[in-house]
């Protein structure tokens, strides 16, 4: 059986598409829209450093190389803030059913457990934690107080 | 105070239907330890030298007579019937199980408390004054902002797992009661033409290398509060240090970086979210500012009288009561401070009476000072980071009442400020992070100045003792500072001087070679004898010391 992820709230097998990593893009003849490949950002990359448009691409995986490094948070933030990004945007390594609602409000619509045990059905269920928040999330660009 | 609406609980009430699914899951197995321990510590539950220890947030220091007796209950109900204030303005359960947290969350969350990330690598609470309100030389209340700024950062989804824990602290005063420049943010409300905002300071905190925050921008306007924290938070996220729990503060990162760098960076940051929809609004600072609003001051005082003018007052009747009680007139002097209204002050309860662990109090106590709260002071008190409780609005026609009822509940000891007043930390008895126990330090210290007229010839002196590099008792800051060590499998206590809060914050330089315990209260005993024998007029032990330098106490204590 192959790999399953979670996209946009439902369990599907994970596609193939090839990730470079940003010193692959960097080097690389790749132009960003005419390739099916993925970025792959490890957590201390800096979306600055990439030399192409990030708009551009169609899937971006942030790696997580433990669960309590927290700058994919911010990475996602940024992406789908300053950098405009709509395509997917998957969060992938160290990650657990309890940090899914978090993943999901900062961007993130696309989840890869390295741990093959999680039960990715129970794990649906946190995607739900909470019914609203006061900040801002991805799916809610005004922040409670402006709704109150 | 903040009163939740149907939002405001139903977020917290989803927290606890989260919290109460993971323990299970976790008690199931279903969890491991290790991803266990940030969801716990972010519902304030610590696993500690004895038992789990669960902190439960104030959130800027601020309880009503209700919290007040849910807090006494929960004690009973699931503890050993006392709880712990410490110096975040926060309090402490030190027993409970971890089975009952869920529950006792749940019973929090009907009196609208929480234990939401008190601890754990994230945003914690946000203190500040606890004469908010009621101060004369405040400049605005802080506490509406301390309220939003609680809000934004609670369930921020993306500092959840900070390189390390994150603490704020805001003050509205032209003196800084809330040590805001030894936190990693520090905000100092103020005006500039007419507009509020804030100075605000960053990178600055105590524990093992402690560093006074500096200014990165001298006026954000108020409107632009929310976005420049997240801007600040946001570079920090990505660029604190992960690879060494020591240095992975924000203080670290400011200093490495300098703090023209670490301004650019957050400014290139702040530019893009900038007048976003996080831009806080009128309507907001309207809404919140709201639950601040001032009491019925007049209900307090009589029909006839006016609460900004006490000579309307029977004032004569407490100026009778004065002369006729010493006792009474010198509680008045030491443990009262000037109102706003000259017809009302505030009152301190002073948590250190002798023989007792400093900032302690039973349950029974808990709900005679919510009686307190609703006689005398509109049914509130404050928390203050050095783990006093604050009455801030009683009449002054009531003061001799209250003082005789705080006789009862043993918190009329007059020594707020003074020598007896000390912050200390639960230390080695509780804590498993300890090197020392702090706590009989501090009572040996109590007891060696039983003799209130030598702690009043003493004067106004912080005194503060912790029991490991941590400093949560705040040490750095003492004008007499206690930091308990370990040398080869022994407690030692080194003694530091000249630490100073406020916006001058100074850090205390060490004495010398540290102490035995038993050695502690003689060498306490040196430094002040030498103190009241060079100050000249009105010299505070921390003027004094300004004035000669650290080398004559060297030279007198180690001879």
């Amino acid at each position: 059986m192959s790999k399953q992820i979670i996209k946009d709230g439902v369990i599907i097998d994970k596609p193939d598409t090839e990730l470079l990593s940003l010193e692959e893009w960097n080097q690389g003849s790749n132009d960003t829209d005419n390739t099916q490949a993925g970025l792959l950002l490890a957590s201390h990359d800096q979306l600055d450093d990439f030399n192409g448009n990030l708009q551009d691409l169609s899937l971006i995986a942030i790696d997580f190389p433990v669960f309590t490094d927290g700058r994919g948070y911010s990475l996602a933030a940024q992406l789908r803030g300053r950098y405009q990004y709509k395509g997917e945007l998957r969060a992938q390594g160290a990650i657990h059913r309890d940090q899914l609602y978090m993943l999901k409000r900062c961007g993130f619509n696309a989840l890869d457990f390295a741990d093959e045990q999680t039960d990715l059905n129970a794990a649906l269920a946190s995607l739900n934690d909470f019914s609203d928040d006061y900040q801002v999330s991805a799916n809610q660009p005004e922040p409670l107080f402006l709704r109150r | 105070m903040y009163q939740y609406d149907p939002k405001d609980q139903q977020i917290i009430n989803e927290r606890v239907a989260q919290f109460q699914d993971q323990t299970a899951r976790f008690l199931d197995g279903k969890i491991a330890d290790e991803h266990f321990l940030p969801l716990r510590l972010q519902n304030g539950l610590y696993v500690q030298r004895h038992a789990p220890m669960l902190r439960i947030n104030i959130p800027y220091g601020m309880l009503n007579s209700i919290q007040l007796r849910a807090l006494a209950k929960i004690s009973r109900d699931y503890d050993k019937g006392y709880l712990h204030f410490t110096t975040r303005q926060n309090v402490q359960l030190n027993w409970p199980a971890l089975e009952n947290v869920p529950a006792i969350l749940a019973d929090l969350a009907k009196v609208e408390m929480h234990a939401v990330q008190s601890s754990g690598n994230c945003i914690r609470n946000i203190t500040s004054d606890p004469f908010a309100g009621v101060a004369q030389d405040e400049i605005v209340d802080p506490r509406p902002y301390s309220e939003i700024i609680r809000q934004w950062s609670t369930f921020h989804p993306e500092f959840a797992h900070l390189p390390r824990k994150f603490k704020i602290a805001v003050s509205a005063t032209e003196e800084d009661r809330a040590a805001i420049r030894a936190h990693d943010i520090g905000l100092q409300v103020r005006k500039q033409n007419d507009q509020i905002g804030f100075r605000v300071f960053v990178g600055g905190g105590l524990g093992r290398t402690p560093v006074v925050g500096v200014v990165i921008d001298e006026f954000i306007a108020e409107k632009d509060i929310l976005t420049y924290l997240e801007a600040i938070m946001r570079v920090y996220n990505l660029l604190g240090r992960r690879d060494n729990k020591y240095k992975a503060r924000i203080k670290i990162l400011v200093r490495a970086m300098g703090i023209e760098a670490f301004k650019a960076k957050v400014e290139t940051e702040w530019a893009s979210i900038k007048d976003s929809k996080l831009t806080l609004t009128q309507a907001e600072i309207d809404r919140v500012s709201g639950f601040f609003s001032e009491p019925d001051y007049q209900q307090n005082i009589g029909q006839n009288n006016d609460h900004n003018n006490d000579e309307l007052l029977n004032s004569s009747q407490l100026q009778e009561q004065l002369n006729e009680n010493s006792d009474f007139a010198t509680w008045y002097d030491k443990n009262t401070r000037a109102h706003k209204y000259s017809a009302y002050c505030s009152v301190i309860l002073s948590l250190k009476p002798t023989g007792i662990p400093p900032g302690d109090v039973t349950d029974q106590q808990m709900e005679v000072v919510a009686d307190l709260a609703d006689q005398y002071s509109f049914g509130e008190v404050r928390t203050t980071h050095q783990q006093n409780l604050v009455l801030a609005d009683v009449a002054k026609n009531d003061l001799f009442s209250l003082w005789q009822d705080l006789i009862k509940v043993g918190f009329a000891t007059a020594n707020y400020g003074l020598l007896t007043d000390m912050i200390c930390c639960p230390g080695g008895d509780f804590c498993s992070l300890a090197n020392a126990k702090s706590i009989p330090v501090a009572e040996a210290i109590q007891r060696q100045y039983k003799d209130m007229d030598a702690v009043y010839n003493i004067g106004p002196l912080d005194m503060n003792i912790s029991g490991c590099m941590n400093a949560c008792g705040h040490h750095h800051l003492g004008h007499i500072g206690i930091l308990g060590v370990d040398k080869k499998g022994k407690e030692f206590f080194q003694v530091s001087l000249g630490g100073d809060s406020g916006y001058e914050t100074k850090m205390a330089a060490i004495l010398g070679p540290s102490f035995s315990r038993e050695e502690v209260p003689a060498v306490i005993d040196k430094i002040l004898a030498l103190y009241l024998e060079l100050r000249q007029n009105d010299e505070r032990f921390i003027d004094t010391f300004k004035r000669i330098g650290m080398a004559p106490f060297k030279e007198r204590v180690y001879g």
